[in-house]
């Protein structure tokens, strides 16, 4: 802990002085969020390594609760008087002057859920440059119909120390590394493009040859695919939903609407659902944030909580919604570790970490036969929820026609779109094929972004709307 | 900081790249100052300030080309080593001929108009008369229907401002102010929770629309109940003047020197050729007094011109830099846009639904994407089924398919309902043909 108070140049005397402001004006509850984030990227355009990026990041967000009321303000030096200003500045959500008594200082070990071996601060530009460069020769080297390739390898690391009026001093160190790769196909004169990426919590082994070929043999496999791909009939249709990726139906059909700040709003569609069953009765859906390595993991959450799993969803019954600081107190239950900031200039909100399904009954093989004229789909760019109305989408790059219990015809670039509760209740059969996903998930909410993941086994959706043509 | 105080330290650390081995170097500093107020339930649900700094450095090294970013501008001897190790990784790179500053006759000299792109007042609005704004809107809405279940109003304000110089003598600088207003308002008739949302925005304090926000959010989510899917089909679709830029975008994108040059655009090889109707006029005018995208020069310092980018749905132009500009072989034109002004048509809202037999008004989109490379695309909508001019009920839960070329040439009326608080400003439009998913 000593080296992350000398990180930030503040001592424990300092962080108390700066709660003892926060709280003056009668405020319940304070805590201040420390955090140094360092990131590199390199890119790749027309067959060279021919830029780089560095950026720095560092400052405190302080943050001031009154009920469900917040206060919050930050400051870009920890300076003390600099972070004294904010304080006062947050403090101002409350405004019935209070003597605090004082903060007491209760450091918290935590546990480690990303293994690095080798620290990106201790990696160079050129130690990194050969796995770049060889993901764009191993795509022009697999295929001619290559045009164009642009590869981006991007690596973060972040310093992060919480101190809260309740005492609890904590501190995390959060690496993250991504390697991808755009590729543009031609053929008789038609364009296709497509991309791989992977991204996890490692340090520089993160970037290995294996990695690299997978990524290269991935772009060629989903690029090639594209052509010749169509698309299938307007309407309402069976979805097969591939193992993997396909965990976005989760993340936009339940995960958003079951984010504990919608329903205290009574803004959610599920804000009733508490305790009923809305599923069938094999489902379970888990969020979780200790699988190591995983981009959504964290040793600790944004508002220093122990980070858990946390079934949503058992045995078909809707059973905790994902809560922050601020609901936890509000449905009166114990916190979920689900309180996330994109960075200290923002407040935490109750967010999503890997929201999964659990392994099904069902046999992949009998899923797909059991399916007349529907789509299989495995292959997502974007999704998005209306959280009161419930309809999600989710965006298609590219899958396949199922005609007579079959795959069939490729198809490409068509949106899907559903009812949250609806969906839920519409799946009919799952399979024991589970696959976590490890691309590049970001999740955007109230202007936010956070790394996050997702898994499925492959599951059958009786129903929703594809995008296609009409006869 | 003060301008100048911004201009000093951008200027050392120019100065500092250069005498540490880069050959050209652009530096900005930008600082955004803002507010935000969120009410609920008769309370203050939120308040939150905010003040950023940073600074981006664009350092040209023995032809090689890195940039850097940092928010950590005041300690000249961390900042001066951040650049020098920076300069160092850049030389690994490889060596990438077409990177270079503008050419300096390209340049904004400093003898523009002012835009009026910032209040004047922007420091003295009163704090108390925040709260008031926010807490107005609420009470507009508050216990106006039995089936309201949530109101969150927001006043939200803020001032930014950038100074950028670079080592071909290029020096400018910008300041912008805005405030807005916000509310969102959820109602149920038992089942589902739509959500309707309305905002007002303004570059200065005493031309922000404050009334009937919170009524038309109120409004718009009422509107919504009941809605559902309908059948199938092939029908003309309305986009209502506030989306219609999302409409707009992919084409705009697939204009952009990175994209044609990386074989990611639709529109390779188009310029000169009708790419959409005769009713796809644009005209990109930097100049517009209190435009909300107007500026004298974009972010290379390139001086920007007025001119048109579609006419008669004849592209004319692409939006080119100085780095694509090279590799294209083409002049740059300036990389990004200002204000688009699309040219409006005679009808205003009611005017064009009338005029609709059968076909579906779109007030929502739902995610969905497009292919930038073939121009496909697919998005979720919501909004109503329109008949005989009328509209007949909400529809939601369904997705609009097909091709970006036959979308603008399938564009068969614009309308005059042009939304001039924006720097897109897209009329309501109607494109004929659009494959609908419902049912």
């Amino acid at each position: 802990m000593k080296s992350y108070l000398d990180h930030f140049e503040v001592s424990p005397q300092m962080l108390q002085k700066v709660i003892a402001e926060a709280m003056s004006k009668g405020g319940d509850y304070a805590d201040l969020f420390f955090e140094h984030t360092i990131s590199n990227s390199l890119g790749l355009e027309d067959g060279k390594v021919n830029s780089a990026n560095s950026n720095v990041d560092y400052g405190v967000g302080v943050r001031v609760l009154k009920g469900d009321q917040t206060g919050f303000a930050y400051t870009e030096s920890t300076n003390l008087q600099d972070m004294l200003k904010v304080a006062k500045t947050a403090a101002n959500i409350a405004n019935d002057p209070v003597t605090f008594p004082g903060s007491k200082l209760l450091e918290k070990e935590i546990p480690n859920y990303y293994k690095i071996s080798q620290k990106w601060e201790n990696s160079t530009v050129e130690e990194k440059i050969p796995f770049v460069q060889k993901l764009n020769d191993r795509l022009f080297e697999l295929d001619e119909k290559v045009t164009k390739a642009r590869v981006f390898q991007r690596d973060e690391t972040s310093y992060v120390m919480f101190y809260s009026s309740e005492g609890l001093l904590t501190c995390d160190y959060r690496p993250m590394a991504t390697l991808g790769v755009v590729c543009v196909m031609e053929k008789d004169g038609q364009m296709e493009n497509d991309y791989s990426a992977q991204s996890l919590r490692q340090g520089f082994e993160f970037l290995d040859d294996n990695m690299v070929e997978e990524l290269a043999q991935e772009a060629i496999k989903k690029t090639n695919f594209l052509f010749g791909a169509g698309k299938p009939k307007a309407g309402e249709l069976p979805v097969v939903l591939g193992a993997g990726g396909s965990g976005i139906l989760l993340h936009e059909a339940m995960g958003h609407p079951f984010e504990a700040d919608f329903n205290r709003k009574n803004e959610s569609i599920f804000s009733d659902k508490l305790g009923k069953s809305i599923a069938a009765d094999f489902i379970n859906i888990v969020e979780d944030g200790t699988m190591v390595g995983n981009r959504g993991s964290l040793n600790i959450d944004d508002e220093g909580n122990d980070v858990k799993k946390v079934y949503l969803v058992k045995d078909g019954v809707l059973e905790s919604y994902l809560h922050d600081r601020i609901s936890a107190n509000f449905y009166g239950v114990d916190p979920t570790g689900n309180g996330r900031r994109q960075s200290f200039r923002h407040v935490p909100l109750p967010r999503m970490r890997i929201t999964y399904m659990e392994n099904g009954p069902h046999n992949t093989d009998d899923i797909i036969s059991s399916v007349d004229y529907g789509v299989y789909v495995d292959n997502f760019s974007n999704g998005q929820v209306k959280i009161g109305a419930g309809d999600f989408t989710f965006f298609v790059k590219s899958g396949y026609l199922i005609e007579n219990g079959k795959l069939t015809e490729p198809i490409k670039d068509i949106n899907i779109i559903g009812n949250g509760p609806q969906a839920l209740a519409d799946i009919t059969m799952a399979a024991g094929d589970y696959k976590t996903a490890t691309g590049t998930w970001t999740c955007g909410k109230g202007g936010q972004s956070v790394p996050v993941g997702m898994g499925l086994p492959t599951v059958l959706v009786k129903k929703l709307t594809v995008g296609g043509t009409s006869a | 900081m003060t301008k100048e105080e911004k201009y000093s330290i951008a200027k050392w650390a120019m100065d500092h790249a250069i005498q540490n081995g880069a050959q050209q170097a652009r530096v900005s500093i930008y600082n955004n100052n803002s507010s935000q107020i969120e009410v609920r339930d008769e309370k203050i649900d939120k308040l939150q300030e905010s003040n950023r700094n940073g600074m981006r450095i664009n350092l040209y090294v023995d032809k090689k080309y890195s940039s850097i970013s940092t928010n950590r501008i005041t300690n000249k001897e961390e900042l001066g080593k951040f650049i020098e190790e920076a300069i160092a990784g850049a030389r690994y790179l490889a060596e990438d001929e077409y990177r270079s500053l503008p050419d300096p006759e390209l340049y904004y000299k400093g003898d523009g108009p002012d835009l009026k792109t910032v209040d004047p007042s922007f420091n003295s609005v009163d704090p108390q008369q925040k709260l008031r704004d926010a807490f107005a809107l609420e009470k507009e809405v508050l216990g106006k229907d039995d089936r309201i279940i949530s109101v969150s109003t927001s006043y939200s304000d803020g001032m930014s401002g950038s100074v950028m110089v670079d080592s071909n003598g290029f020096k400018g600088d910008t300041e912008n102010s805005y405030y807005s207003l916000y509310a969102s308002v959820s109602v149920t008739d038992g089942t589902a929770r739509p959500q309707g949302a309305w905002y007002e925005s303004s570059i200065f304090s005493d031309q922000l629309i404050r009334k009937d926000i919170g009524t038309k959010a109120l409004k718009k989510a009422l509107d919504r109940l009941g809605q559902a899917k309908i059948e199938s089909g092939k029908m003309p679709m309305i986009v209502e003047n506030k989306l219609a830029g999302r409409a707009l975008q992919p084409l705009i994108s697939a204009l952009n020197g990175s994209a044609i040059q990386q074989k990611q655009s639709f529109l390779i090889g188009m310029k000169g050729e009708k790419i959409g109707s005769d009713l796809l006029s644009v005209v990109d005018d930097p100049f517009i007094v209190s435009g909300r995208g107007s500026r004298l020069f974009d972010n290379e310092g390139i001086a920007t011109k007025k001119r048109s980018v579609l006419e008669k749905g004849v592209l004319l132009t692409y939006y080119i830099d100085t780095y694509y500009g090279k590799k294209l072989e083409m002049e740059p034109t300036s990389g990004s846009d200002t204000n688009l002004v699309f040219e409006p048509g005679t009808k205003d809202l009611e005017g064009l639904l009338a005029d609709i037999d059968r076909g579906i008004f779109v007030t929502g989109f739902n995610g969905g994407n497009n292919n930038q490379v073939t121009g496909d695309f697919s998005y979720g909508i919501e909004g109503f089924l329109v008949e005989k001019g009328k509209l007949v009920k909400p529809v939601a839960e369904m997705n609009i398919t097909g091709n970006f070329k036959e979308l603008w040439k399938n564009l068969v009326a614009v309308g005059s309902d042009v939304d001039l608080n924006r720097s897109w400003r897209v009329p309501s439009l109607v494109f004929d043909k659009v494959d609908f998913s419902g049912i």
